[in-house]
């Protein structure tokens, strides 16, 4: 299968023109090794049944998600990015922590949400990421309203969301998209094509070929990558990030990648064709893809490359050891918090007799 | 003191927090030069530019998701829905998303969605809905509906200042009929979660409010002076929380309860009082808690038909004088 090729639709970015440096491109390694071993690292878990409910894995698709994340100014309070559940990769580049994931995926009383919610659905809007809800699509006006915030400020900060090539289907990814290119917002629109929706394959799911052809519907500009090179990634998204932090508008980037395990842990994916998941994973793998590139380019050593392995290994092996036999949360804390007034639910009466 | 309508009222609350507050903006549906559907916000772009008035596309969830954004940064939204019927193109987007924030991920979300509700103007099926009902049973959100002129410009202001999402619904037939004289450079803040008495009574209760309030005044007027029984009247003012202490006092004062609502009945509101009356006052109770409420058909179009569907005050008088003789 050969690799999709670069198709810039509208406002191109300049080649080469985002070099970055050996520091940088080790960090980049840094974050798709974190992103790999700790999704091994949950799956591990899950088949230990201490992780609760689903686990969705973005093997794969790190490398898009890295490289969209690191093309962000990234601190306190700088740009915000609103991943989806295979955008792990994308949090961890913002600054969550591997223990947050992992309380997170085991409900635990410690976790961000304090067992509230799953997984990457969490926030911190001051590292700069809001997490999603399970509704696909309703984050693109959410972020649209993050954006809106930026320009009414008058803010040089950027909002970037995902969406997956069906949650391009939705009502609110259409709205969302349309007000923000009406008004011309901050946003990156990152378009994640990988080839399934749950079981339900692209030419169910919309008639175009590519996503960046519906981007051509609401005016704003838009190009197709090739999601699992790295560097294409990178460079799409901080020529787009820098354009719309000029004030220049909504863009949307299409990511070619490809799904590499089911939905979720549970799904065996027999509706795939091995074949097709062969050649994905032995000729168009993310991270083997940029080791090669930046070892045969010499840009880093091979020794640097194997000191973050083994650093990456030892962090979650540290995150798991120090969180993995820690208490779910109480009963009772769940009446809390709905409402700053009242502060908390009333206990039902039943629950005292 | 200077005589304002209710539209005229809620326009002033909007005003003196956006005056107040450059954290305030609005956003919706030609809410900007043309001043809204209903000319609620006319003139407001002329004072406050087009960046704090904004016109939107029709995108209902756009609207309220953008809101919710900009209020997770720290801004103080109001989305009007042109009409409230249009809320139900963002249910998802305040159900799912505005509603849960601050439980599920510890999100601030202070924003109001606001918009004209309500019957009795010959409006049809969509233009004319009560949509507390869908609304009532998502924990996060605060409904409140004003009847008067001094709590619509009270509540607006209120909702603005709250930390939570509120939708705010003010009905159409009160906007020019209402009328009543607030006083000017006194801060008129109504606080939510609390009813109001709005006439005293010994011998039955009706708990109502919105449009049906006034209903339920006028039948109380003409129940004293033609049957000499003594009605009480609470204005809820708030939907959601329900004050259950102003439900339980007047229960436990006259011991009958007619709830007046112009929503349809099934999973209507009085339905959820009926039950906490129930579960807080029972053994206070001289007869049975009855619903005058809408038949739950869609809100039909011509007069003979919205007439007949929705509650009269006629039709509050003989259920009170039925109950008031049990």
């Amino acid at each position: 299968m050969a690799l999709p090729a670069t198709r810039p639709t509208a406002a191109v970015p300049p080649p080469g023109g985002a070099a970055l440096s050996a520091d940088q491109l080790l960090e980049i390694y840094y974050y798709l090794r974190l992103t790999r071993t700790l999704e091994e690292r949950l799956v591990a878990l899950y088949r230990q049944t201490k992780v609760i409910g689903g686990l969705f894995r973005s093997l794969g698709q790190e490398g898009e998600s890295v490289a969209t994340a690191y093309a962000l100014e990234r601190g306190r309070n700088k740009d915000i990015l609103s991943p989806l559940i295979r955008n792990l990769g994308s949090l961890l580049v913002m600054g969550a922590q591997p223990i947050e994931i992992l309380r997170q995926y085991m409900a635990k009383a410690d976790s961000p949400t304090h067992g509230r919610e799953l997984n990457v659905h969490f926030n911190d809007l001051e590292k700069g990421y809001l997490g999603q809800i399970s509704h696909l699509g309703d984050m693109i006006p959410v972020m649209a309203g993050i954006a809106l915030s930026f320009k009414l400020r008058g803010e040089l900060r950027v909002g970037l969301v995902y969406i997956g090539d069906g949650g391009t289907s939705t009502g609110t990814f259409h709205e969302g998209l349309n007000l923000a290119a009406v008004q011309r917002l901050p946003l990156v629109v990152i378009g994640e094509y990988n080839h399934w929706a749950y079981s339900t394959p692209p030419e169910k799911q919309f008639a175009v070929k590519d996503l960046a052809e519906k981007a051509k519907g609401y005016g704003i500009a838009s190009v197709t990558v090739d999601g699992n090179d790295v560097f294409a990634v990178y460079e799409a998204t901080k020529f787009a990030v820098e354009r719309a932090r000029r004030g220049k508008g909504v863009h949307f980037i299409e990511v070619k990648t490809y799904r590499r395990k089911g939905h979720a842990e549970h799904d065996d994916q027999h509706y795939v064709p091995k074949d097709v998941l062969e050649l994905w994973s032995k000729s168009n793998d993310p991270v083997d893809r940029y080791t090669q590139r930046v070892l045969a380019a010499d840009l880093v050593s091979e020794a640097d490359m194997k000191d973050i392995d083994d650093r990456v290994r030892v962090e979650v092996d540290q995150a798991t050891d120090a969180c993995v036999n820690e208490p779910l949360p109480e009963g009772e804390t769940a009446l809390p918090g709905v409402y700053v007034d009242p502060p908390s639910a009333d206990r039902l009466w039943f629950k005292s007799l | 003191m200077p005589e304002v309508t209710f539209l005229e009222a809620l326009r002033q609350g909007l005003w003196e927090e956006m005056e107040r507050d450059e954290r305030v903006f609005i956003l919706g549906e030609d809410v900007g030069l043309y001043g809204g559907a209903f000319k609620v916000t006319e003139g407001f772009t002329k004072r406050f530019g087009e960046s704090r008035v904004i016109d939107t596309p029709i995108s209902e969830a756009a609207i309220v998701g953008a809101a919710a954004g900009a209020a997770h940064m720290g801004l103080r939204p109001v989305a009007e829905m042109q009409f409230i019927d249009f809320i139900s193109c963002a249910y998802d987007m305040l159900t799912n998303y505005v509603a849960t924030a601050r439980y599920r991920a510890g999100l601030a979300t202070p924003m109001v969605v606001r918009g004209p509700c309500g019957g009795y103007v010959r409006g049809g099926p969509f233009h004319s809905q009560n949509p507390e009902a869908a609304f009532l049973h998502t924990p996060g959100l605060k409904i409140v509906y004003p009847a008067t002129a001094r709590d619509a410009k009270g509540l607006i202001k209120s909702s603005i200042r709250d930390e939570d999402p509120v939708l705010y619904l003010e009905h159409k037939w009160l906007y020019r009929r209402i009328k009543e004289q607030l006083p000017e450079g006194e801060e008129i803040l109504t606080p939510i979660g609390q009813a109001r008495m709005a006439r005293e009574g010994k011998h039955l209760s009706i708990i109502s409010y919105g449009a049906t309030l006034w209903k339920s005044l006028e039948a109380a007027d003409k129940l004293e002076k033609e049957d000499g029984v003594s009605v009480e009247v609470l204005d809820l003012r708030t939907l959601l929380p329900l004050d259950d202490a102003a439900i339980v006092a007047t229960v436990k004062k006259t011991n009958k309860v007619l709830i007046v609502h112009e929503d349809t009945r099934t999973g209507g509101i009085a339905g959820e009082i009926a039950a906490r009356i129930n579960e807080q006052a029972f053994e206070w109770l001289d007869g049975p808690i009855m619903r005058v409420t809408a038949h739950d058909v869609p809100l039909p179009y011509a007069p003979t038909l919205e007439d007949f569907v929705l509650p009269q005050t006629d039709d509050i008088v003989k259920a009170a004088r039925w109950l008031a003789k049990y």
